[in-house]
């Protein structure tokens, strides 16, 4: 008989080894899975994690890395410090396009002026967008005690459809032959997000997903919040008894976590992409999710797991057009990455026991 | 010598790390009530279960009437005539007795025949039952009374019942033993496990004592003074707690005309509360669980907000004061529920130091923690109150149920609160280190602090309290001078015996 038993205390090997587990778990099945659809499992893997790092054209991949990552290192934190608390922002995706939509609005508003504070501007902007979007459920909430899940989630759709209207509307170029779609900001000095140092994909997202992980680091260990943010997670009554104001934490972790996502989108909207479009949004928000676990809700951790995802997408991508791996199966490799951490996250707090089993 | 009902031989059942039953022998003849006495831990309830059949011994073995008895599981056991009745009960709230019982039952009868078959047996036994009573409108004695009638429906041999008293005011508990002795002379044996002695005085023909896990002694608890079954359970003399005499001074706390709806369909609501408390005195507040015990503590520390006059520190109103600005004034609490409410099960004891410590012992500096600080609060709270761990770097889970209390009080009371409200302080903890909280709480009320302790066990408000006062069904008690009060006093005070009648047996 196996059977699991809870561990008196946590482990912390554990906890540090179930990531690297889980990564070597989905290369063996992932291999297994691209073996089932004819493809040789070997290559398929070797593309995925080592060509975009140091094969023939990492040059052009490692650039790429860190502009995928960073976007997602930024959603993830904010979402993490909600996740600790056990308050479940699933809306990430909404509030990063109304951050690059507020953002790029804000900038668009002075064309064609240059000047050195528009860009800040357009920070300030892109957050308050975010926040603004993630203020509807959190207010929901701890007024009406409404499920942040649903109404986070279906504010996706509604960002959605206001992207394609401005898109449509009243962001559309006017010098853009009828196209939908904003001016780009790429060729607009003042509000372009361009790379600080040449060729290494280095923006000011990169930088700010950095400074996000420290503040989220010294916020969790070392602030009051931070403690609230963990003790409610673990302990609502707890935290109640220490003092916590359930409402003003719901207000805080989902506000955070909305203005960081809208942060992430006015970096992108402003610089990788460019423009605001129908088809701005490529799922940042979703995949955070899936970081912020990955990266087990520790900040180092996300910073990491960022790192694992924006590769297994670069690398998902190189595997389809040389292996001819079909998108979905690389979807299914990242699904087993989720499921695999999952899984084996529960062997930090129990051990599997073999033997007899013991009745109450 | 007749054969014993029950005869345990050599029965030994280990944990991992732990030693729960070692080679335990004894008889339990037939219609005997039979005492199983113990500390929390001591292994009685891995006792019972092997007999129930729930738990399995590692070796030894169990004879039923001289035949080899080893139940596979609870059904097994049954069937042999072994009935138990839990401390807490397994009944669904939205059902009727009769379902209830029905439920428990291999081959339930027509409702109609259940309900006729309990309505006799409750006639026959004393304990007044009607079938179609919702269980969620019962209170706790009656809800005690279907599972004992869910036991005798199977005409049990041997009556296994664990701490049955420990729900119960003392008129119902009277009730109780009249049934019991009633069961006795018709034959059927019981087996009592308590740790309340006098109890086991007037009750049990027969008492075996069981200390970490070894049967310890016999004896016959009428013959033997309670102070001598505590010190066999024990294992040592015991330290009763000093009690010096004291002035009180002005009021530290008043709680007037303080009513508060259920938190939760299952919460009780406070109706109609006051309550004073002077410096320097302790005001001990019994009643049976589940009668708003939960909800007062919330009152008082904070958690639950109220009318900003309802609630009073020396003479402010501070009943729109949070936890945290409460602390700051020097009201603290601890709450009954270690695991999940006055610790975080997960965090390490320096987080849970941190926890209610954070105002008082100066852990928190412009939103920042100093948790170096913090840490030497946690090893001084372990290091005053004997708590039994590794070091504060261990998770509060780790920790057993009574050195976990002994760190939850001792946090509470080295930050020299003025007002101190406590909730069960000594539930689960043995009795030197229940003595040890008890003797701390008394230290503080000599340097003047108010406490206020609520606790479902009397033997502990009658040690340490100057004023006793009640809650039932969320009405609070006048108080009175706790010196002199009866137990009938007490029991009336309770709420009697919640509109049961005595039995007529």
């Amino acid at each position: 008989m196996i059977r699991l038993e809870k561990r008196p205390q946590p482990s912390r090997a554990w906890s540090l080894a179930t990531p690297l587990v889980a990564v070597l778990a989905t290369m063996v099945f992932g291999g297994l899975l691209f073996a089932a659809l004819g493809k040789p499992p070997v290559e398929a893997i070797r593309t995925i994690f080592w060509e975009p790092l140091f094969g023939e054209f990492s040059f052009y991949y490692r650039p790429q890395l860190l502009v995928k990552g960073a976007p997602l290192v930024l959603i993830a934190i904010g979402l993490s410090l909600g996740f600790r608390a056990g308050i479940w922002n699933i809306g990430a995706e909404g509030q990063y396009i109304m951050g690059a939509i507020c953002g790029a609005g804000a900038g668009l508003a002075f064309y064609p002026l240059e000047a050195f504070y528009i860009f800040p501007i357009m920070v300030i902007a892109g957050a308050l967008g975010g926040w603004a979007w993630a203020m509807i459920p959190a207010i929901l909430k701890t007024r009406f005690g409404t499920n942040e899940i649903l109404v986070s989630l279906m504010l996706v759709y509604v960002a959605e459809q206001f992207l394609a209207s401005v898109s449509l509307g009243l962001l559309k170029n006017p010098e853009g032959f009828g196209f939908p779609g904003s001016r780009n900001l790429q060729a607009y000095d003042s509000a372009h997000n361009a790379e600080l140092i040449a060729g290494t994909g280095m923006h000011w997202g990169v930088v700010a997903a950095l400074i996000a992980v420290i503040f989220a680091y010294v916020l969790l260990n070392r602030h009051m919040t931070g403690y609230h943010i963990r003790l409610t997670g673990e302990a609502p009554r707890a935290a109640k008894f220490a003092g916590v104001n359930p409402a003003r934490l719901v207000l805080f972790c989902l506000g955070m976590s909305g203005a960081l996502a809208g942060l992430a989108g006015m970096f992108e909207v402003s610089g990788p992409s460019g423009q605001i479009s129908i088809d701005f949004n490529v799922g940042y928000g979703f995949t955070a999710i899936i970081v912020a676990f990955l990266g087990r809700l520790h900040p180092v951790g996300i910073l990491l797991a960022g790192g694992l995802m924006a590769l297994t997408y670069i690398g998902g991508d190189i595997a389809q057009s040389n292996l001819q791996l079909p998108a979905a199966a690389i979807q299914v490799f990242q699904g087993m990455l989720l499921f695999f951490l999952l899984a084996f996250d529960l062997l930090t707090n129990f051990r599997i026991a073999i033997g007899k089993p013991e009745v109450a | 010598m007749t054969v014993p009902l029950l005869s345990l031989q050599g029965l030994t059942k280990a944990y991992p790390g732990v030693v729960a039953n070692d080679s335990v022998s004894f008889d339990i003849g037939e219609g005997e009530v039979h005492a199983l006495l113990g500390e929390n831990g001591a292994g009685k309830s891995t006792l019972v279960k092997m007999i129930y059949g729930l738990v399995k011994p590692d070796s030894g073995q169990m004879l039923l009437r001289g035949a080899p008895f080893a139940p596979a599981e609870p059904r097994a056991a049954r069937a042999d005539g072994i009935a138990m009745v839990f401390q807490h009960f397994s009944l669904f709230d939205a059902l009727n007795v009769a379902e209830n019982i029905a439920l428990g039952m291999e081959n339930p009868p027509e409702m109609r025949d259940l309900a006729a078959r309990i309505r006799e047996v409750s006639e026959t036994y004393g304990l007044p039952l009607d079938p179609f009573r919702t269980v969620g409108d019962l209170s706790a004695g009656e809800r005690q009374r279907v599972e004992i009638i869910r036991c005798l429906l199977q005409d049990p041999k041997l009556l296994i019942m664990d701490e049955p008293t420990s729900v119960l005011t003392p008129q119902e508990v009277e009730i109780l033993f009249k049934t019991l002795q009633k069961l006795r002379a018709e034959g059927t044996s019981i087996l009592y496990i308590s740790h309340k002695l006098e109890e086991i005085r007037t009750l049990c023909d027969h008492a075996t004592i069981l200390r970490l896990g070894k049967n310890v002694g016999e004896c016959t608890p009428s013959e033997t003074s309670a102070r001598d079954m505590a010190e066999m359970m024990v294992g040592s003399s015991l330290q009763t707690p000093q009690r010096k005499t004291r002035e009180f001074g002005e009021v530290a706390m008043a709680i007037t005309g303080l009513s508060v709806p259920a938190p939760s369909a299952f919460g009780t609501s406070l109706k109609n509360v006051h309550l004073t408390v002077r410096k320097g005195e302790i005001l001990g507040i019994g009643g049976v669980a589940g009668n708003g015990q939960d909800e007062l503590l919330g009152v008082l520390s904070g958690e639950v907000l109220t009318a900003a006059d309802a609630v009073k520190l020396h003479g402010q109103p501070i009943g729109r004061h949070g936890p945290t600005a409460r602390r700051a004034l020097g009201v603290l609490a601890a709450p009954e529920e270690r695991l999940g409410h006055a610790a975080a099960p997960d965090m390490s004891l320096t987080e849970n130091a941190m926890l209610t410590g954070s105002v008082r012992e100066g852990l928190e500096k412009n939103g920042f923690l100093d948790w170096g600080k913090t840490k030497d609060f946690a090893e001084r709270i372990i290091k005053a109150f004997d708590v039994r761990t590794p070091g504060p770097g261990n998770a509060a889970r780790s920790l057993s149920g009574g050195n976990l209390q002994k760190f939850v009080i001792g946090r509470e009371v080295l930050q020299n609160p003025d007002v101190l409200v406590v909730n069960q302080p000594t539930w689960g903890v043995d009795a030197a280190a229940a003595a040890a909280i008890r003797q701390s709480l008394l230290d503080l009320a000599a340097k003047g602090a108010a406490v206020i302790c609520i606790s479902q066990d009397l033997d502990e408000l009658m040690e340490i309290s100057d004023s006793f006062a009640a809650l039932n069904e969320g009405r609070l008690s006048a108080p009175r001078e706790a010196a002199g009060l009866t137990v009938e006093e007490i029991g009336l005070m309770m709420g009697g015996a919640h509109g049961m009648e005595v039995a007529h047996v």
